[in-house]
């Protein structure tokens, strides 16, 4: 969309910038906001007196002696052992998107060129499947996880995040897949080629952006899940979003909170560069990943 | 495609779908339509560090052999949905009755709990999605017309408020709009009120819900419009540019018609999300002025000490026919799609 | 985190032969398996019980969760249990205890238990069913400058005089609402109500059944009395719970606090807060209601369990390794994460307002079975009462309705 024409300055262009802008400070204020809290103190970030002391750490100094302060950062990775966390999220998140993925392509696949009834009475249960609240879900598998010796390890949860996800996986890739057109692979089994090498040499080769688009949903989903993770994980497997709950505290107990604050910063910080680098897939994916109703 | 290959592409993500979904909501099904059965309770005498009292327990010997007769529990039929923690037919009916306005009526339908939720739930999903969908194109049209190397950086901050965890950023958000908080004191000098609480009124309290939901589900509707718009003919537009049409002409004649499934997709997903908003309730602490369908599950399975599985149930097989009502006309114009498709 | 300590023991146990513990550990080569929340003094007792008893155990394995009470029925139910031992409070042992998972613990006490002081077993029905070893409650915290400026003469120790030391408070222009409360809704909001309505010496259930009796008169007067409070408490109330109830009273805005004694600690230490607010904040017994005698707060404990379904040979090797930690050593070591019931606590400030509560005689949480439906019925429609969209009446009256129909679908009525 980039011709010359647009490229000038017209007033609906300045329009268009002053809206985006606006949007990010919205988006990014709380963002940069919290970044900047975690290296105070939590009386100064939490201030009931006056949110002034948030940016200026009127308690820090008082506190630590400095401006800023480590303190949440080293709370949470060295005594809390927060990188354990960090490493299983990592299994986890890993393992689910490269599950999903490989299970909706497929299922996607043969759901958008499936010709009979029941491939759309599938689609709909799917999305019936997906309206099912995951508390309720996860309250049902409690019991005969523990009865089988299932519950508290990783592969447990991931095939559970890989299960709950799998409707919405199915139903992106689904609209994506019709977007190719049939002739393609169609062709290509004319050529004496089966379903299965159609799929492998002509589909997979460009099928990468919607798959991309579909991953990138799938990675926020087991990123940050909390109902799933909270309640299948043991102490040894927790991830992080359960470790971060476990830093708030309860009634009674006070908490850590900034040692919350400083792992969600840090937990945020890899993504960043990880959206960076894959940049340009990202967007490409995107550009292609377009999907249908 | 012949029936076997269907199977062998599908059968990973059916069989998974089918033994982790599927079976759990016929189970959860089964589980609403049957109660525990009669505890069987005993008077005991407890002592603690603090003194002794007399209490009640239960006789865990004799519940456990009337368990074992019928594992389900006592069959109840539909009455669970009935009941004044659903439906509430018999009180609804009084209510009714005793009415003399429709105002008095709603008022006492106001003190049910699934009516209460559903008010709620209902009016943040009609707010919520047309707002998200309506924002999210404007976004991505605007970084659309961004130089590229802004473009990333963009993408990446405008993903920001679906990234951070709602368990932390409901936390510090929350703290924002106290009344001694930075979004909270700076409101209440603009409009010069000092007892001005985003967190005490009933009216502020579900514009703070739906401001956190849009915020919260615009970058959804951003990334997928934003991909939308990269697939838009550009021999099109620049035809339509030739012929003399402004910018919101080709947008309202060219670039519109062409995200159409894609807005739909969008509203599909964003409809079913809404109807579940659970997240945001919990984290601004609204449960005294909004309460949705989600939270009314959590508050049976996890808020009494007893998990009340039937009530969870009903409540939720109820999200899911809610659901299924919402998506109806999308889901025939999926039926019409399917089988003009096939036709051809 | 586990694996590091494993190391750790791993090495000690190499260096010293195992004859050198002091500790009892019992049967060796047990597998010892622990479900616990997530907070300082239950680290305390399990690190303790660690490094105790970890090198003669074949399996110490501890799981510290936020989710403990969420997950532990379901934990517990298979034969072998998930976990040797729950580390539960109150109202978490009858939820383990409605459904048979806890062990009587008798002969265990008997043989490891010398060291236990009485007060710290707890018995149901003449069984012991529990070792506890730390208590908390509600209570009351004042600030001694505020109250002396505003003329405000001794200590207020009724409802009463603590509706009237407000009222000078804020008619001397010093806070417009002096009072924090926990009140958020939900468990937060029953729970006021329930030291409240205990406080009118107030009854929850019709004696030796399930029924809930809580639309009388007394229940009325304890909703007075919380609206009364509520009149002087932040227009916020209903969404603030104990860290905000801590930040508002760190932040030296407000004068007379209804808080957790855990809380106390960490409210009187140096952190967050001036020393205005520290030196002149003291700690006292909860209120009683007018010619009452009954302080209004629930006390509470945490202690240990052991699980039914487990072999009797571990359920014998977890009891000796836990209770082996609850020792004057391991009091010393961590004095001030909690107020504890084990022999050789040295109570300081901050554990005063707890044990002026529990000498008043106040009443420890209620252990009914159903508690935690009438419980969380209280928390879900007392609220519209307190917004003023409701009369006390019929707020009891929906409080009892909600009630009754999870009391009915749970099986108790």
């Amino acid at each position: 969309m980039n011709t010359k024409i647009e490229n000038k300055l017209t007033p609906v262009r300045i329009i268009a910038f002053i809206f985006v802008a606006l949007w990010l400070v919205i988006a990014m204020f709380p963002f940069i906001w919290t970044l900047w809290g975690s290296f105070k103190v939590q009386a100064d970030f939490f201030s009931k007196a006056d949110w002034l002391n948030a940016i200026f750490g009127f308690h820090t100094e008082k506190q630590t002696g400095g401006f800023f302060t480590m303190d949440g950062y080293y709370g949470s990775w060295i005594e809390e052992e927060f990188w354990r966390a960090v490493i299983n999220t990592s299994i986890v998140v890993f393992f689910t998107v490269l599950i999903s993925l490989t299970f909706g392509t497929l299922g996607g696949y043969a759901l958008a060129r499936s010709t009979y009834r029941y491939a759309f009475w599938i689609l709909m249960a799917g999305l019936i499947f997906r309206a099912m609240p995951h508390m309720t879900l996860i309250s049902g598998y409690l019991q005969p996880f523990f009865a089988w010796n299932v519950w508290g390890i990783l592969p447990t949860t991931i095939i559970v995040l890989v299960a709950i996800n799998q409707p919405f996986t199915l139903w992106m890739l689904h609209s994506f897949f019709l977007n190719i057109p049939k002739d393609l692979d169609e062709s290509a089994m004319c050529d004496g080629c089966n379903r299965f090498q159609a799929f492998r040499y002509v589909i997979i080769p460009i099928m990468w952006p919607g798959v991309i688009t579909t991953g990138l949903f799938s990675f926020l989903l087991a990123y940050n899940d909390f109902t799933v993770t909270s309640m299948l994980l043991s102490d040894e497997n927790e991830t992080m979003i359960p470790a971060i709950a476990s830093f708030l505290g309860t009634v009674q107990e006070e908490g850590k909170v900034m040692y919350a604050v400083a792992a969600v910063v840090s937990a945020t910080a890899p993504l960043f560069f990880f959206v960076l680098f894959f940049q340009r897939q990202i967007v490409s994916g995107l550009t292609a990943g377009a999907v249908k109703g | 495609m012949k029936h076997s290959t269907f199977l062998l592409f599908s059968l990973p993500s059916l069989s998974v779908m089918f033994l982790f979904i599927a079976i759990p909501i016929v189970s959860v099904f089964i589980q609403s339509l049957h109660i525990e059965h009669k505890q069987v309770i005993i008077v005991t005498e407890n002592c603690d560090p603090f003194g002794c009292e007399t209490t009640t327990a239960v006789d865990t010997e004799a519940s456990a052999k009337l368990k074992e007769k019928a594992p389900l529990g006592k069959f109840n039929g539909f009455k669970t949905y009935s009941n004044r923690m659903h439906f509430a037919f018999d009180e609804v009916g009084e209510a009714w009755k005793s009415s003399d306005s429709f105002t008095v009526f709603t008022k006492k339908l106001y003190n049910y709990p699934l009516y209460r939720a559903l008010s709620f739930t209902l009016t943040y999903t009609f707010v919520v999605t047309p707002f998200v969908l309506f924002l999210g194109f404007l976004v991505a049209v605007g970084v659309n017309n961004l130089p590229k190397m802004f473009k990333g950086p963009t993408i990446f901050a405008s993903l920001l408020p679906m990234i951070v965890t709602p368990l932390v950023g409901s936390l510090i958000l929350f703290w924002m709009v106290d009344g001694d908080g930075v979004i909270g004191a700076t409101l209440q000098k603009i409009f010069n009120d000092n007892s001005l609480s985003l967190k005490a009124s009933p009216v502020l309290t579900w514009i703070m819900l739906m401001v956190y939901g849009i915020w919260h589900l615009m970058p959804f509707s951003f990334i997928v419009f934003y991909a939308g718009l990269q697939t838009v003919p550009q021999e099109t537009i620049e035809a339509a540019t030739i012929d003399g049409a402004s910018k919101f002409q080709r947008i309202r004649h060219v670039v519109i018609p062409h995200l159409m499934p894609l807005a739909i997709f969008i509203t599909l997903i964003l409809l079913m999300d809404n109807f579940r908003v659970f997240e945001p309730i919990i984290g601004f602490r609204a449960e005294a002025h909004a309460t949705s369908i989600s939270w009314l599950i959590w508050n049976h399975l996890r808020e009494s000490a007893y998990p009340l599985y039937n009530a969870a149930g009903a409540t939720s097989m109820v999200t899911i026919f809610g659901v299924a009502i919402l998506l109806l006309p999308v889901l025939i114009r999926t039926w019409r799609d399917f089988k003009e498709k096939n036709k051809g | 985190m586990l694996f590091k300590k494993l190391i750790l023991v791993g090495f000690i146990s190499l260096f010293f032969s195992s004859s050198l513990y002091a500790a009892d550990c019992g049967p060796n080569g047990q597998s010892i398996r622990i479900l616990a929340s997530d907070f300082p003094a239950i680290h305390a007792i399990a690190n303790s019980a660690e490094s105790n008893c970890a090198g003669s155990a074949s399996e110490f394995n501890r799981n510290h969760t936020t989710e403990a009470r969420q997950i532990m029925n379901a934990a517990q139910t298979p034969n072998p249990a998930e976990y040797t031992s729950v580390i539960v409070a109150n109202s978490t042992l009858v939820q383990l205890m409605n459904d048979g998972l806890v062990r009587p613990l008798d002969d265990l006490v008997e043989k490891y238990g010398g060291h236990l002081k009485s007060n710290q077993l707890i018995t149901i029905d003449g069984k012991i069913m529990a070792i506890a070893f730390m208590a908390n409650s509600q209570h009351m915290y004042y600030r001694t400058d505020i109250l002396e400026k505003s003329g405000v003469d001794g200590i207020p120790a009724t409802y009463d005089e603590v509706i009237s030391a407000a009222e000078k408070i804020r008619a001397a222009g010093i806070m417009e609402h002096p009072l924090v409360m926990n009140l958020k809704v939900g468990w937060n909001v029953g729970e006021v109500f329930n030291t409240i309505y205990l406080a009118h010496g107030g009854e929850f259930f019709k004696p030796g059944s399930a029924e809930a009796s809580i639309n009388n008169a007394k229940g009325v007067a304890a909703l007075e009395t919380m609206k009364a409070l509520v009149e002087y408490a932040h227009p916020d109330h209903l969404t603030q719970a104990s860290d905000d109830t801590q930040g508002l009273w760190e932040a030296g805005q407000a004068a007379i606090g209804f808080m957790w004694g855990s809380r106390g600690g960490v409210i009187l230490d140096n952190e967050g807060s001036s020393a205005e607010v520290t030196s002149n904040t003291v700690l006292s017994a909860a209120p009683t209601v007018t010619g009452g005698s009954i302080p209004g707060a629930t006390l509470w404990w945490d202690g240990i369990t052991i699980a039914t379904n487990v072999s009797d040979s571990e359920a014998e090797a977890t009891f000796a390794a836990l209770v082996s930690g609850m020792t004057s050593e391991m009091v010393a070591a961590n004095n001030d994460d909690a107020i504890w019931l084990i022999d050789g606590f040295k109570p300081g400030p901050a554990a005063a307002g707890v044990s002026a509560t529990a000498q008043g005689g106040a009443k420890s949480y209620p252990m009914f079975a159903q508690m935690g439906l009438l419980h969380n019925a209280l928390g879900a429609e007392l609220v519209d009462f307190l917004k003023g969209s409701e009369s006390a009446e019929q707020a009891l009256s929906d409080v009892e309705a909600v009630y009754e129909t999870a009391a009915k679908d749970a099986g108790y009525l």
